[in-house]
């Protein structure tokens, strides 16, 4: 199991259009991935799952994936998440 | 054929097929199901139908309205595929043998109610997304054809009961000719956006809803009020006659863009535009504005997630005053409750929300908000000719507690290094009685006034403006309503101030001799009216007119005004 830890750096949270990103980049990947924040985890492959965690400026959350492209998709959600100023 | 009456609500005239905007029926009754694989299939298939849909309304979306607005199509594309919605609904067809929509409706259901409980604003628009890609499945699953007024690709006239602010950005200026509604005023939210997009529409028709059917063909008539359905090919012929005056009348009226505002004896007023964006302006220049009447702050605060930061304000106001090359531009102070609301300040619901914690009211008590907002005009003003009016004044202490914090702020600006002008007028906003009655007093203080006519007279006469069975009382003619326009400019111009309006009566053709005659020194209408007054102005003397005004304010009822004016200006 891949994993890896985050900061949200951008001022209005994972809301709307960085959910969108997150969950549209997960799911091209077979592996089961999740979003971990404030104990709760979720599938980072449902848009509903992510937005009703609300999570906002300066939360820490983690993201997991298990599976055979389970280290690429952790990767290309990375790179997604620096590209867009999201966390860090 | 059939006619409807209604108000005229943006001039014009069009000519079009109806275009429904109306929800379908998407009521169902709960079944069991034998064959539960097929039900899972059958809702699958509606899936991949709502999509594809959606696919198409997102691509259409973008091209027309750019990506930001198509962004929202994106999210509810993901709902769609949303594991989380989908198999606990595969689930409850195959487990409970239920049919597919009574699994959708109920599963829906439970997050819509688990996001309406979050106690974030944004949360719970979010259970707005939910139940707008349910009704999207819903009507695949019964074979309902569901509005898409983004996809319309050929001229249309929209009917609907209402036109939200949502609705309207959805649609399509190059097809959509006109509007039609069952409810609404002059003033409603549907008119005002069908005056700014200069689209003829007549409002509150009680039921074109139900008399007109999609793909009839429609006439608007927004210069009487009028909408007729399925006319005779004669009536076409006439309207399409009426279209061409009307459009040769516009360029006649076209050719004052430069001119003056100056009645037949040589008095000059000072036509104004009232407007929500700096994108409004290219509209003030196109009609020859004299200034700007009315800056309504509150879009800046609205169809977003949190306030807008003093630098986002700056730059408006900056572009607004640079953009009116010095001349005029009064600035209202944020008017927010009462119809306009703002989810993120997340304000209790109020019994009467127009007689409640609004505009000045909110800004003198979560003066953060107000500050902020001071402080982006203060270091706007040097760009150009400020002027700030404070909305919903009651007192002469609030504009002098406004006033003490625009001070304060006015000071800490300069002790920080930082520019701001010398001399920025500063008003009010009369539309509460007890300031108009009392407007002697306020004007020792204040540098002008401008009468806000909407509210004035729905203050006045004790009549809600949104509600449609007390509209009769929505009288700007009344002899009652004159008298306190008559005490405001009077008091203005006996302390060497000025009088403006920025209500819809400054740029109503009835209304205009009487304001001349009354001594109203600035005008501020939409931008579409301001060359249709100036053409009026132009013929009028303002010695007859001060004979009509004094006449009017001693009559009786409002018929008798209007028919005093109508003989005054043959």
């Amino acid at each position: 199991m891949a994993e890896k830890q985050f900061t949200v750096i951008a001022d209005t949270g994972i809301h709307a259009r960085p959910a969108t990103l997150l969950v549209q980049t997960a799911s091209k990947f077979d592996a089961e991935i999740n979003l971990e924040y404030k104990g709760k985890k979720v599938n980072l492959k449902s848009i509903m799952g992510v937005m009703s965690l609300g999570i906002g400026k300066g939360a820490d959350f983690k993201i997991s994936a298990e599976g055979s492209d389970a280290e690429s998709a952790l990767n290309s959600l990375e790179e997604t998440i620096r590209k867009e100023g999201l966390a860090e | 054929m059939t006619f409807l009456n209604g108000i005229a609500a943006s001039n014009g005239i069009a000519i079009a097929k109806a275009y429904l905007l109306v929800e379908p029926d998407l009521s169902f009754d709960k079944k069991t199901i034998e064959d539960t694989s097929a039900e899972v299939e059958r809702y699958q298939q509606a899936i991949e139908k709502a999509k594809s849909e959606l696919e198409a309304i997102r691509d259409r979306a973008k091209v027309d309205l750019g990506p930001d607005k198509a962004a929202i199509f994106d999210a509810h594309l993901l709902v769609l595929s949303d594991p989380e919605l989908n198999n606990p609904i595969e689930d409850k067809i195959k487990t409970e043998n239920v049919n597919a929509e009574s699994a959708l409706k109920e599963t829906a259901d439970m997050f819509v109610t688990m996001f309406e409980q979050m106690d974030n604003e944004y949360m719970k628009e979010r259970a707005a997304d939910i139940r707008d890609v349910t009704k999207r499945v819903l009507s695949h699953l019964l074979n309902v054809q569901l509005p898409n007024p983004s996809m319309i690709a050929e001229e249309v006239i929209i009917v609907a009961e209402d036109l939200t602010p949502s609705d309207t950005a959805q649609l399509n200026r190059k097809f959509v000719k006109g509007f039609t509604t069952n409810i609404g005023g002059r003033t409603s939210h549907s008119a005002i956006m069908a005056r700014s997009l200069e689209i003829p529409a007549v409002v509150g028709t009680k039921t074109a809803v139900e008399e007109i059917n999609n793909g009839d063909l429609v006439i608007v008539d927004g210069l009487k009020g009028e909408v007729h359905i399925n006319p005779t090919p004669e009536l076409v012929e006439q309207y399409r006659k009426i279209h061409q005056d009307y459009e040769n009348q516009k360029a006649e009226w076209a050719k004052l863009v430069n001119e003056a505002t100056v009645s037949k004896d040589g008095h000059h007023v000072e036509l104004a535009a009232n407007i929500g964006t700096p994108n409004d302006l290219n509209g003030v220049k196109a009609n020859g504005g004299e200034g700007v009447g009315l800056y309504r702050t509150e879009f800046l605060y609205m169809g977003r997630e949190q306030l807008p930061t003093e630098d986002e304000q700056f730059d408006a106001y900056k572009a607004v005053l640079e953009g009116m090359d010095g001349k005029s531009v009064v600035v209202r102070t944020l008017d927010i409750g009462g119809d306009k609301e703002l989810p993120y300040l997340d304000l209790p619901k109020e019994m009467n929300p127009f007689l409640g914690f609004r505009a000045i009211r909110l800004c003198l008590e979560q003066q953060d908000i107000f500050r902020t907002q001071l402080r982006a005009l203060l270091r706007a003003s040097t760009f150009g000719n400020l002027k700030i009016m404070f909305p919903m004044i009651a007192t002469l202490d609030e504009f002098r507690s406004a006033k003490a914090i625009l001070e304060e702020e006015k000071q800490k600006l300069l002790s920080e290094g930082q520019k701001v002008a010398d001399k920025i007028e500063l008003g009010i906003m009369v539309e509460i009685p007890s300031t108009a009655v009392l407007a002697d007093q306020f004007a020792k203080e204040v540098d002008f006034f401008s009468i806000g006519t909407n509210d004035l007279i729905q203050y006045t006469m004790a009549a809600d403006r949104m509600n449609q069975r007390v509209s009769y009382l929505y009288q700007p003619y009344s002899p009652s309503i004159l008298r306190l326009v008559k005490m405001v400019i009077d008091a203005a111009h006996a302390e060497g101030k000025w009088a403006g309006m920025c209500g819809e009566m400054a740029g109503d053709e009835t209304a205009v001799p009487v304001l001349l005659g009354l001594g109203l020194d600035e005008f501020s209408m939409s931008a579409t009216s301001i060359l249709k007054a100036r053409s009026l102005i132009k013929n009028l003397n303002k010695s007859d007119m001060e004979n009509l005004a004094a006449e009017v304010i001693n009559m009786q009822t409002t018929s008798q005004v209007v028919d005093a004016v109508n003989k005054a200006i043959q």
